[in-house]
């Protein structure tokens, strides 16, 4: 996926267009989008042109969902600079003044425009409460898992959902063949089923903190396992990589998630995860479109289809022969001016698919299928 | 309201039975005929008045065969050795000895006018009570001439009379060892225990005397009426075997020490010293005879004939039959283990002169004219030895066109001069299948080189001169390869230009065309660097091998006249020809190449490898083999040939049981205590072999631009990505000067990175792009070049479909995340229903779970799938192939092809009919059924015979098997092509009993 997000801005200027925003005051420059430099050079560039040189800032700027992310480290600078289309709006503040909840997914969803952003940022001081203690922001912002459909299964199940994509993470578990005890009319008795035997340290599986060894897998991305051998399961799992969604039924049923969550207090890290709205998961970055659901999905297979990974399709550029010429040169300038390319519809679809996408086949109508979601879902695309 | 309701319920309704109706109209499956020979046969027997052969293999399976195309095959319940085998005189019965120490009847049953191999009784002998097991074991039949008693000698020393077929004890006329021992002189050393009972003969003058020989040497000539002896004759040696001679004077005994001895039957008892002993071998300890036959000859003296007896210290481990004949002296030498043998003699009641002796061998059977000087081997119809040499890739090639089928016979039958011209002599029974509308090839490609002394050309006047014993080379048997760089990897032929392409282990590639003569020329290689310069690579594995650099004679046959030879030499893994362009395609592991064979030059390569991929630079894929699969692997075999070694010794049936239930049990027990493990992780660009090509394609289509196709060439690897290469090709008029060009065009890289196994182009009505000539030849429409191509990307997760020329997805079909299966063979098959002309073409799926699915072109949904192999059975999976009219072929044993077939349509199946001796048999029009082939009219698939009384019409289907080696042995292609010349494989069907006819689909 990123690579499809880099091939089109290559061919977009090679110019970055800065507009930041400290206080109430704007400055305007623009950066080498090949060299941008690293994020130290950058912050006392920003600290120059707004001439607040001993000012400790908080780099924050809108990316095209319009969240609010923050610019800490070289490579959240480098992501800010390669997703900048071509303008990078940046917001910054005062350390000591720095309101930490305006980061975050949660923006997208409640306030959805710079216009919004801004306008929490220029809250006045008044209203404001006494600032949250601060804790350093992480240094990588992605969500590595999700607990979903927690209101349509019993409680005694867990449905975890891996984010694979995009990163260079290992899924990191294994499987194996075991024998689990079902009750059924005729009483208890032993099946064959398919366990969690080792976590890979380091791995996602293991970071995520929902999956554990001995836990009982029955579910692959909705398609059940029992009767299914290892190897079979094996290859699902590999099949359903990119998008892993595994129910599992916990070894450790402690701290599993209560649905009326008004009684009975929730514990342990996997309570407060399922919602991932809130979780330190939910801050997402352009380029991992996948992991923007930011609701409970419910229907997933739906998802699912609509999710499906993008396959990279390269046609010789320049230096193709004249057969070829055409052909590939309507391709990329395509690419790079409109917006209804494979990539960005997936892209929306992706946003938007939630249940309501019923299957891809109907790929002649796509476009119209897509624009569609987007007007209904009102949702402002910055480009 | 009402109405409406109902109406569309029953509209819906109507057309889901209509999709169900049109399912069952094309597709079914069934399994049909076997094809090779049996694996681990056990026994052999012969019925001289039904003139048909029986086979009896390990694995409890029993194979009768005829005249070619009559054959029946039968499976015992019990699953074990089938240790005798023995037709009842002049019935249609026959009686099997299990290891089990059970007891069969089988028959043969017309119905319907064909007739079926049908199981009737069985039997265990129950001994009186407290008897020791041994008492009841069987050791010998003899089933008595009159067709109505079963005699049955035991380890014990008994005989047993049983009535038949309803295997009734007859109690009373039982011989017991204590009647026996008790008239036995006192002086003789074997009185004390005569052991068991190792032979049961019957007086070929008188059938109601028999012949008892006890293992300690002892033989008793035994009056079944009077139920007293009539003679005794006090051998001392450890018996074997022993015969009756015709005029029922003299008996011949062979015993273990390699001797034989005659006996004059005299009435006089005792008989205390032979009248004859000889070591044919002798001076030398000698290991066993195990079997002796003496027939009288009208011209001149008898024949002897006897296995074994060989000198232990130097020939001890030769597998040898002897054929004496006054001054001629042979020991025929097998390459394998020999079972059996029996002599076919002339005339109506088979009582004439020897004239072919029939052996089984461990590995193939092998018949020997006996009329003929020289004693030549007459080639077999059937049972064909397809793994004289492993079967490494076979390929299928259907309608083959009558031209190229009568030249390859041509070739084949001017290599294999050295055959007998005697008609097969086995023709029982008659072969009432339909004659095959089409000719197919099954090509196989094999691991290594005939020996050429295995041949028996090359030995026919060998071991003349001084050698003794006179060994002659007979069989083809032969596994061991000379050198594994020769062994064929892929194999493509085009049936209409008579090209073919063969590709090895060490990288190289042959092209060949068949010629009528025979030529001398040079084969020149064309080095083709796949790794482009990339550096920093050293090539651990093996070495190319090395071209001849002189001219080379070529008989008549398939001529090799261009090599191309890969570096680094890795295992080819794809390859395919063009015969219209003149092309050849050809990948490794490290990436693909272009080869124009009509300018003799090298066009493009394209190295796929990920420099990163260390284990596919240093070597050969055996390197990735896990060191705990391999210990795995290797305590299996430890454990199995254990039990085999145990399985020899038939007594111990039942401790081998025991034995076997505990070592499975300790194998469950040992997979409870460390479980199996798999590694959940995401295909990653990483992982070893991305870069190996499974699969190359050729089409001509639209790549560039929606108005003009041009042709193309498109590869898939292991790494799911997918490389396409616009080719200039000269116009037909310049071809041979103009120089060719190829252009990267796409390149398209699944995410999923699962490997491709398949790439199809559809035409603008969605059918598959026909092959290279077939249009030429008006045998394939022409593809419809208005509208749009699609290209189907057959990866082992999913099918997917793409547009062209703009490559973007459009439909797919997602296998692996749907059932967890993995798609390992795929081919496009052209399927029709009995009664409807129309065809319509779709994907047959072969998956890792041994199911195979039709997939509807070109909407690529699943239609219908049936369990066909089982998931273990790896290696099954891995050979099989699909022909283009929905039929298929796999392993299911190193020797033997089993074919289905998942067409209504075409079907082949045996219908043969055997009719009992007694009644009266029409003769079969010509006793030598040498049907031929050739006068088959050249057909094409669509004028497949429409007869409609049940007779499915069958496309003929011979199996070639060719080994392609190097061009030193591309005879031996030839050779072995023309083996197949000969075989009506396609008619040596035999019913399977319990193959279903029908499996409804399980939609």
């Amino acid at each position: 996926m990123n690579k499809n997000h880099r091939a089109p801005s290559n061919r977009t200027l090679s110019a970055v267009e800065v507009k930041s925003k400290f206080g109430a005051e704007f400055r305007r420059f623009s950066l080498d989008r090949s060299k941008p430099g690293r994020f130290d050079e950058f912050y006392g560039l920003l600290q120059h042109v707004h001439r607040i040189p001993n000012v400790d800032l908080l780099v924050g700027y809108a990316d095209v969902h319009g969240d609010l992310l923050p610019i800490n480290n070289d490579d959240n600078y480098h992501k800010a600079i390669t997703v900048a289309a071509p303008l990078l709006r940046l917001f910054l503040q005062r350390k000591e003044e720095a309101d930490y909840s305006a980061f975050g997914t949660d923006t997208v969803t409640r306030k959805k425009t710079p216009a919004a952003l801004a306008a929490v940022l220029l809250r006045p001081d008044a209203t404001k409460k006494k600032a949250p203690i601060i804790i350093s922001l992480p240094k990588d912002f992605r969500p590595v898992s999700s607990i979903i459909d927690v209101d349509i299964l019993p409680e005694t199940h867990r449905r975890v959902r891996l984010y694979k994509h995009g990163q260079e993470k290992p899924l990191g578990f294994y499987i194996r063949d075991g024998s689990s005890v079902r009750v059924t009319p005729q009483g208890l008795e032993k099946v064959p089923g398919i366990f969690i035997s080792r976590m890979v340290p380091g791995g996602l599986a293991e970071s995520t903190g929902l999956l554990a060894v001995n836990d009982e897998v029955l579910e692959v991305n909705g398609i059940e396992v029992s009767g299914k051998s290892l190897d079979q399961v094996t290859d699902m799992m590999i099949a359903n990589s990119h998008n892993l969604i595994i129910t599992v039924k916990p070894a450790n049923q402690r701290n599993n998630v209560v649905r009326n969550s008004g009684g009975a207090a929730t514990s342990g890290s996997s309570g407060r995860s399922s919602d991932s709205n809130t979780s330190f998961y939910g801050f997402s970055i352009p380029g991992s479109m996948a992991m923007a659901p930011s609701h409970i999905i419910q229907n997933y297979e739906a998802d699912e289809e609509s999710e499906d990974e993008e396959d990279l399709v390269l046609e010789p550029d320049g230096g193709a022969k004249s057969l070829l010429e055409s052909g590939a040169a309507a391709r990329s300038t395509a690419s790079s001016s409109m917006p209804a390319l494979p990539r960005y519809e997936s892209h929306l679809e992706l946003r938007h698919a939630n249940g309501t996408v019923a299957s891809s086949s109907s790929t002649g109508s796509l476009n119209a299928h897509t624009r569609r979601n987007l007007e209904e879902d009102g949702t402002v695309i910055t480009l | 309201m009402l109405n409406t309701g109902t109406m569309k319920r029953f509209r819906r309704h109507g057309h889901e039975s209509q999709r169900d109706k049109h399912k069952q109209d094309l597709y079914q499956f069934n399994k049909t005929v076997e094809h090779g020979f049996p694996h681990q046969p056990s026994s052999l027997g012969y019925s001289p008045s039904l003139q048909l052969m029986a086979i009896g293999t390990r694995s409890g399976a029993i194979k009768l065969y005829g005249a070619p195309g009559v054959e029946f095959m039968g499976l015992h319940d019990e699953n074990t050795a089938v240790t005798q085998v023995h037709f009842l005189p002049n019935q249609v019965e026959l009686v099997t000895l299990l290891e089990d120490n059970s007891l069969h009847m089988w028959t043969l049953r017309a119905h319907n006018s064909t007739s079926e191999l049908l199981e009737i009784g069985r039997f265990t002998l129950s001994g009186p009570p407290g008897a020791p097991p041994s008492v009841t074991r069987v050791t010998a039949v003899l089933a008595h001439s009159s067709g109505e008693l079963l005699l049955l000698g035991t380890e014990g020393g008994h005989v047993f009379v049983v009535e038949v077929p309803g295997f009734r004890e007859l109690e009373e006329n039982n011989i017991s060892m204590e009647d026996v021992q008790s008239r036995v002189p006192e002086d003789y050393v074997g009185r004390r225990n005569l052991e068991c009972v190792e032979a049961l003969h019957e007086n070929p003058l008188n059938p109601r005397q028999v012949l008892i020989g006890y293992s300690r040497g002892l033989m008793v000539l035994w009056d079944l009426d009077r139920q007293r002896p009539v003679q005794h004759f006090l051998g001392t040696q450890q018996l074997e075997s022993v015969w009756w001679m015709e005029d029922g004077g003299n008996i011949l005994s062979s015993h273990s020490d390699g001797s034989y001895c005659q006996w004059t039957v005299t009435g006089e008892d005792p008989q205390t010293e032979p009248e004859k002993q000889e070591t044919p071998y002798g001076a030398f300890p000698c290991k066993a005879i195990s079997k002796v036959i003496q027939l009288p000859s009208k011209q001149g003296p008898p024949f002897l004939i006897f296995s074994g007896g060989m000198p232990r210290a130097s020939y001890g481990d030769r597998h040898c039959i002897s054929v004496i004949k006054s001054k001629t002296h042979e020991a025929l030498d097998f390459t394998s283990r020999i079972i059996d043998f029996f002599i076919i003699r002339e005339g109506e009641n088979q009582t004439g002169e020897p004239s072919a002796l029939v052996v089984l061998v461990e590995e193939e059977l092998v018949v020997v004219d006996l009329q003929t000087e020289g004693w030549p081997v007459i080639q077999t119809p059937y049972l064909v030895p397809l793994h004289c040499s492993a079967i490494t890739c076979s390929h299928h090639v259907s309608s083959i066109p009558l031209k190229l089928w009568e030249r390859v016979q041509a070739a084949g039958a001017h290599q294999n001069t050295h055959y007998s011209t005697k008609p097969w002599p086995i023709n029982g029974g008659q072969n009432l299948a339909p004659d095959p509308p089409q000719r197919d090839l099954l090509l196989t490609g094999t691991a290594g080189v005939f020996h050429t002394d295995a041949d028996p050309n090359d030995n026919m006047n060998q071991g003349s001169e001084g050698e003794w014993p006179p060994f002659r080379k007979v069989g083809c048997f032969d596994p061991y390869s000379d050198d594994p760089r020769l062994g064929i990897q892929k194999i493509h032929l085009c049936k209409y230009s008579g090209y073919l392409t063969v590709a090895g282990t060490a990288g190289q590639i042959l092209v060949l065309e068949l010629n009528d003569e025979a030529a001398e020329q040079m084969v020149e290689a064309t080095v083709v660097d796949l790794l482009q310069g990339q550096e920093g690579f050293r090539w651990k594995g093996q070495a190319r091998l090395d071209v001849r650099e002189e001219p080379v004679l070529f008989p008549p046959g398939f001529q090799p006249f261009a090599m191309v030879q890969c570096q680094p030499p890795a295992v080819v893994t794809a390859i395919t020809l063009h015969s219209e362009w003149k092309l050849v395609a050809f990948g490794t592991s490290h990436g693909f190449g272009l080869y124009d064979y009509h300018q003799r030059n090298n066009i493009l390569v394209k190295c796929t490898l990920n420099p990163s991929d260390q284990m596919a630079l240093e070597g050969p894929l055996s390197r990735v083999k896990s060191i705990k699969k391999s210990l795995r692997q290797s305590f299996r075999r430890i454990r199995r040939s254990r039990v085999s070694m145990r399985k020899h010794h038939t007594n111990n049936a039942a401790k081998l049981q025991e034995i076997n239930a505990r070592l499975e049990a300790e194998a469950l027990q040992e997979m409870e205590l460390a479980p199996v493990q798999r590694k959940i992780e995401a295909r990653s660009s990483d992982d070893s072999f991305t870069g190996l090509v499974r699969t190359l394609y050729f089409a001509d289509t639209f790549v560039s631009d929606g108005t003009h196709s041009t042709p193309s060439l498109w590869a898939g690897t292991n790494g799911g990505a997918v490389f396409a290469f616009v080719l200039r090709i000269p116009p037909q008029e310049r071809r041979a000067e103009d120089p060719l060009s190829a252009q990267a065009a796409k390149e398209i890289q699944l995410m999923h990175r699962a490997p491709v196994v398949g790439l199809v182009v559809l035409d603008g009505k969605g059918a598959p792009l026909p092959e290279p000539l077939e249009v030429a030849h008006d045998l394939a429409r022409s593809p419809e070049m208005h509208g749009s191509h699609h290209l189907l990307v057959v990866s082992e997760e999913q099918l997917k479909m793409f547009t062209l020329p703009k490559v973007s997805s459009k439909s797919k079909l997602k296998l692996t995340a749907v059932d967890g299966s993995r798609v390992r063979r795929v081919g496009v098959a052209w399927f029709g229903s009995k009664t409807d002309e129309q065809l319509e073409s779709s994907l047959v799926v072969l998956t890792n779970q041994g199911e195979l699915h039709v997939i509807s072109l070109p909407s690529i949904k699943m239609l219908v799938h049936y369990p066909c192999i089982r998931k273990e059975d790896v290696s099954g999976i891995a050979s099989c192939v699909f022909t283009k009219y929905g039929q298929g072929f796999y392993l299911i044993s190193p020797s033997e092809f089993e074919r289905f077939s998942l067409s209504t349509r075409w079907v082949v199946e045996a219908r043969c009919l055997v009719e009992p001796p007694l009644q009266m048999r029409p003769k079969n029009p010509s006793s030598p059924v040498w049907r031929d082939q050739s006068d088959g009219v050249a057909t094409e698939h669509r004028n497949f015979n429409k007869e409609s009384g049940g007779f499915e019409s069958s496309p003929n289907q011979v199996m070639e098997h060719a080994l392609l080696n190097d061009e030193r042995v591309l005879q031996e292609i030839q050779k072995s092509l023309e083996g197949e010349q000969m075989t009506f494989l396609e008619n040596n069907l035999k019913t399977t009993p319990k193959a279903g006819n029908v499996l409804s689909n399980g939609d």
